[in-house]
């Protein structure tokens, strides 16, 4: 996910007796499935939630562009390359969805950025692992992005309207990108050198639990979900998304002739589902906190860019101004 | 065919110095002024090294020695590279990178267009789809350079002093060598005299609007792209770029 832990600031769901007439019609129109839109009332901790999630999801598609930049100029061919350059410029303009969605909510993109910035504002914490052979393109395009699809295809259908059409959109992208990225692998494992097939696994070990981290706290520990469940902004829970990727991951995984590194993952006849074993929550929260290996310069990168480009955006605005005068005049 | 060594170092000239400067913007990754020029060099980027593609695929095929595409782009060394000196000069800030990119393409868009007449059907077809691409490129960094020279205070500062910078390289741009001339004679190539001088205006236009002044012309010196004589930011950008290839002879990527 994304955005994987956003504040509602609720502490208890209201019950539709307890609410004033204008919080009960809301309600009622979440649950037969209206789509909210920009115009429409809201309550205030619904808009701040959106706010916080969407500008996650924005961040997130930003400071994701890192760890891919990291190796477009070393990209083995120009096939690879090209591919990458493509992948990277739709995420680039994912970020400009979101930012356009969330801003339908009063909120202001550079304030929002700005917060990202000084470290108020999260993005996803698979971005903070380091890219550290070729594999990891084809590793975070499938597992990575995969992750974003099993939650983004959800909140396809997420409450508010911007949002949900923003996901669609970026959905169609999202599902080429996995699909190049598993190729990637692919190729590697079925006509690569043993160097190449230990990148791949190598890729693996690193990205796997990372990945699985992308969908949240352990639902019993997502005491923000429930609102956001009632209010159809998350329309699954944490879990639930979770064990989805996984069911549907590890087939992929055994077509590319790769293990996982979970000992303890295995069938489970009666639930149907894959078991696994328990995630390191400490280290997911040590990322969140900003102490994950890469934090520090992803979001100095970001800073440095929007800083050292002031002058650039502040001609440009300038020289409109100019433009404009001149037609007036 | 009787041009063809001539038309091989040509099609690398062309595919090099597309791919060298897709390079250079690839370096912007993460790193632009605003998230729009995120998308816009990345977008001019991906253009620029599909082209490249299109013409080392070509070079490939005539030369027939076994190398494709991917070979020329990752296996050739800093004196076998063609590209022109231009656009491997390194990012710099805003200003040097919108400058370099504004002189390639308006040099670059009159190129394309005027082998969109090649006698050379391949040529012909692989330009016309490119000059769609690097109009649009230009109107982009023509613009770019009118706001940076036409901006504030500080905007025009850092455009005038890129200008230096890169303005001496671009006698490449200007003057044909024999194997040119034979190319341009045969029809394959257009004449590379008619292309400075549109060139030359474009740039006079754009300056001006910009109000920028331009440099008297830049004139000879030691180093030449089309015999591989580079400057010293090449080697170090193909080292980045050839890495892998380099390093696994045998993959398959």
């Amino acid at each position: 996910m994304y955005a994987q832990l956003v504040e509602t600031g609720v502490k208890r769901i209201k019950e539709l007796s307890e609410m004033s007439e204008q919080e009960r019609a809301f309600q009622e129109k979440i649950d037969s499935e209206i789509k909210i839109e920009a115009k429409n009332w809201m309550p205030d901790a619904y808009r701040q939630t959106l706010i916080r999630q969407i500008s996650q999801h924005a961040h997130s598609e930003i400071v994701g562009m890192l760890p891919e930049g990291n190796w477009v100029t070393r990209a083995p061919s120009l096939k690879r390359k090209l591919q990458l350059m493509a992948k990277i410029q739709d995420e680039a303009g994912h970020g400009l969805y979101l930012y356009s969605a969330m801003e339908t909510l009063g909120a202001d993109r550079d304030t929002e950025i700005d917060k990202l910035h000084t470290g108020k504002a999260k993005y996803s914490s698979i971005f903070n692992y380091p890219t550290l052979n070729w594999a990891d393109m084809g590793a975070v395009g499938w597992l990575v992005d995969g992750a974003a699809i099993v939650n983004q295809v959800v909140l396809q259908r997420t409450s508010y309207g911007p949002y949900s059409r923003a996901m669609i959109r970026i959905c169609k992208e999202e599902s080429f990108h996995q699909r190049q990225g598993y190729e990637i692998l692919l190729t590697m494992m079925r006509h690569g050198t043993q160097a190449q097939k230990d990148m791949v696994q190598d890729a693996i070990n690193r990205l796997w639990w990372p990945s699985l981290m992308m969908f949240g706290p352990s639902d019993e520990h997502s005491p923000n979900s429930a609102q956001s469940m009632a209010w159809k902004i998350k329309r699954q829970s944490n879990d639930e998304l979770r064990q989805r990727f996984i069911d549907q991951t590890i087939p992929q995984l055994e077509l590319l002739g790769c293990t996982c590194p979970d000992p303890d993952l295995k069938w489970n006849a009666e639930r149907g589902h894959y078991d696994f074993g328990e995630i390191q929550w400490d280290e997911f929260y040590e990322v969140l906190k900003g102490n994950g290996p890469c934090n520090t310069e992803r979001v100095a990168t970001r800073r440095k860019a929007i800083e050292d480009g002031a002058w650039v955006r502040e001609a440009a605005v300038a020289h409109a101004r100019k433009k404009q005068n001149k037609n007036a005049a | 065919m009787n041009n063809k060594t001539d038309l091989i170092e040509y099609l690398l000239r062309l595919g090099d110095s597309a791919l060298i400067q897709g390079q250079r913007l690839c370096q912007w990754c993460g790193k632009a002024p605003a998230l729009e020029e995120e998308l816009a060099l990345m977008n001019v980027g991906l253009d620029l090294v599909g082209q490249a593609r299109n013409w080392l695929e070509y070079a490939a095929e005539l030369l027939d020695d076994g190398r494709d595409a991917d070979h020329l782009a990752f296996r050739r060394d800093e004196r076998a590279y063609r590209n022109l000196l231009l656009v491997e000069q390194p990012n710099g800030d805003y200003a040097v990178t919108i400058l370099k990119q504004f002189l390639y393409d308006a040099w670059h868009l009159q190129v394309l267009t005027g082998l969109t007449q090649s006698s050379d059907e391949r040529v012909a077809g692989i330009a016309a789809k490119a000059v769609k691409e690097v109009t649009y490129h230009l109107r982009r960094s023509s613009e770019w350079v009118e706001r940076l020279g036409d901006g504030t205070e500080e905007s025009h500062k850092r455009m005038l002093a890129a200008i230096p910078e890169v303005w001496r390289f671009t006698v490449e741009l200007l003057a044909a060598d024999d194997s040119e001339q034979r190319l341009c004679a045969a029809g394959i190539t257009p004449d590379i005299a008619t292309v400075g001088a549109a060139w030359q205006a474009k740039v006079e236009a754009i300056f001006a609007s910009a109000t920028l002044p331009v440099p008297a012309a830049a004139s000879y010196f030691y180093l030449n792209a089309r015999k591989g004589l580079h400057t010293e930011h090449l080697g170090i950008l193909l080292a980045e770029m050839q890495f892998l290839p380099r390093a696994y002879p045998d993959a398959t990527w």
